[in-house]
């Protein structure tokens, strides 16, 4: 296989191979998206390439490895300047980077909170988990997106962890439209884009998926 | 010339001693405020309502939150002089793997191991040197992880340094005997003076540690 160009060593329900894949398109870049078998056998690439973690997502320019989805978008609007991604001012770019970091440190293990819970999901999961969205909302204000007027590197982070919010209403029984209408309102804005709306799996494909996981993890 | 510069912080964190250093390197003349941990001021509360920790950088009045995003603002803003991130962006992402990597396990791992006892402290004290050896390993023969220079990754793990005397004596092990690049490396950092006055004295963070351990109810 050839080694130049633009790979991904990707999985399709990942949200962190989606940062990836949204980024890019943007950027209007052809790739490779390999898939791995993350639960079958990784790929000697797969183990090489991020020998800390191994885990996906892992981006390939010309060969050279690069791991961390918020860190593989930062590099991929260093890389290709146009559209930019983040904001022109330090200040700006400061706030993004704060507020991506949030979202890496909250959102996806308020996700688990309900997703994994056994029985009954417990109240103190889902009010931490629109407490967050709301806190969200916040940083959103009255901006079409978290990047200002245009779609940009937080709105990256933040959009692919919405594909496993139907999951997550199934299965904690209640509606992010019904209690964040700003944040859900951000969501379908971000999905009418086509570098976006081409990477998002099917919300109904993830939540099968999330029951696998489930059985898999001896929940249900 | 730029605005006024505050920053708030507590004297024994490694969060804070990052930013000290960078504000060193750059020769940046700010106003120190300590903060009470146990009884947070309104303007901790106001500059950082997300998470209502320290450090905090107060520029030209507007708050700035989260350690590595206050170096890499410093290193943008004042970058006229002491680069901390490399100019080549694959240079720049591997820099901010390994700073993020120090972020996700140094901070948990040390604290497991003052924390807990007989073999869930072993568990936490080979989980703390793997992670070291993984450094170790990036670090290579390079004088620091910037390479030739000192560099961001340098300054997101030195302010531990100061915390090794604390976990050794915690945990009854020698980290040197275990890692001696990487305290070759930590001691060659502190002959700069950016650092050497930015950490805390070891000796003053294990006392600080004994008093954490009394009102945590560890013996």
């Amino acid at each position: 296989m050839s080694m130049a160009g633009l790979v991904i060593l990707d999985c399709w329900v990942s949200p962190f191979c989606m940062r990836v894949k949204i980024a890019l398109n943007e950027k209007g870049l052809q790739y490779e998206a390999r898939p791995e078998d993350l639960f079958g056998g990784k790929s000697d690439l797969l183990l090489n390439s991020n020998p800390i973690y191994k885990k996906v997502p892992v981006f390939l320019h010309d060969g050279k490895p690069l791991c961390e989805s918020s860190i593989i978008v930062a590099y991929i609007d260093e890389t290709w300047s146009s559209p930019p991604l983040h904001p022109p001012c330090s200040y700006g770019r400061a706030q993004a980077r704060f507020w991506a970091d949030y979202i890496d440190k909250k959102v996806f293990d308020a996700c688990g909170n309900i997703w994994r819970s056994k029985g009954e999901v417990p109240v103190e999961a889902k009010t931490e988990f629109i407490e967050i969205l709301k806190q969200l909302e916040g940083a959103l204000g009255d901006k079409e997106y978290f990047n200002g007027a245009t779609f940009g590197f937080v709105d990256i982070v933040a959009i692919p962890l919405t594909s496993w919010f139907f999951a997550v209403e199934k299965i904690g029984g209640f509606s992010v439209a019904a209690e964040c209408p700003k944040f859900s309102s951000w969501m379908k804005r971000c999905l009418q884009r086509e570098s976006v709306a081409k990477v998002m799996p099917d919300p109904e494909k993830v939540y099968e998926s999330v029951l696998m996981f489930r059985k898999m993890q001896g929940i249900d | 010339m730029e605005g006024g510069v505050v920053l708030l912080d507590f004297w024994a964190s490694m969060f804070g001693m990052r930013v000290r250093i960078a504000l060193a390197e750059k020769e940046i003349k700010y106003e120190y405020s300590e903060q009470d941990l146990r009884n947070k001021s309104d303007l901790l509360l106001q500059m950082n309502p997300v998470h209502k920790k320290i450090p905090v950088l107060i520029h030209n009045g507007k708050p700035i939150c989260e350690s590595l995003v206050q170096v890499q603002y410093i290193d943008e803003v004042w970058n006229d002089q002491a680069p901390l991130l490399p100019a080549d962006p694959y240079k720049r992402a591997t820099a901010r793997f390994w700073a993020d990597f120090v972020d996700k396990k140094m901070y948990d791992s040390g604290s497991r191991i003052w924390k807990t006892k007989g073999e869930e402290q072993e568990a936490a004290k080979k989980e703390f040197i793997e992670n070291l050896k993984l450094l170790e390993g990036e670090l290579g023969d390079n004088l620091y992880f910037g390479g030739e220079g000192f560099g961001y990754v340098d300054v997101a793990l030195v302010p531990f340094y100061c915390w090794f005397y604390a976990y050794e004596q915690c945990g009854n092990f020698s980290i040197e005997a275990e890692c001696p690049k990487l305290i070759a490396w930590a001691k060659r950092c502190m002959q700069k003076e950016s650092v050497a006055k930015s950490l805390a004295d070891p000796e003053k963070v294990y006392e600080f540690l004994l008093q954490l351990k009394k009102a945590y109810g560890i013996e």
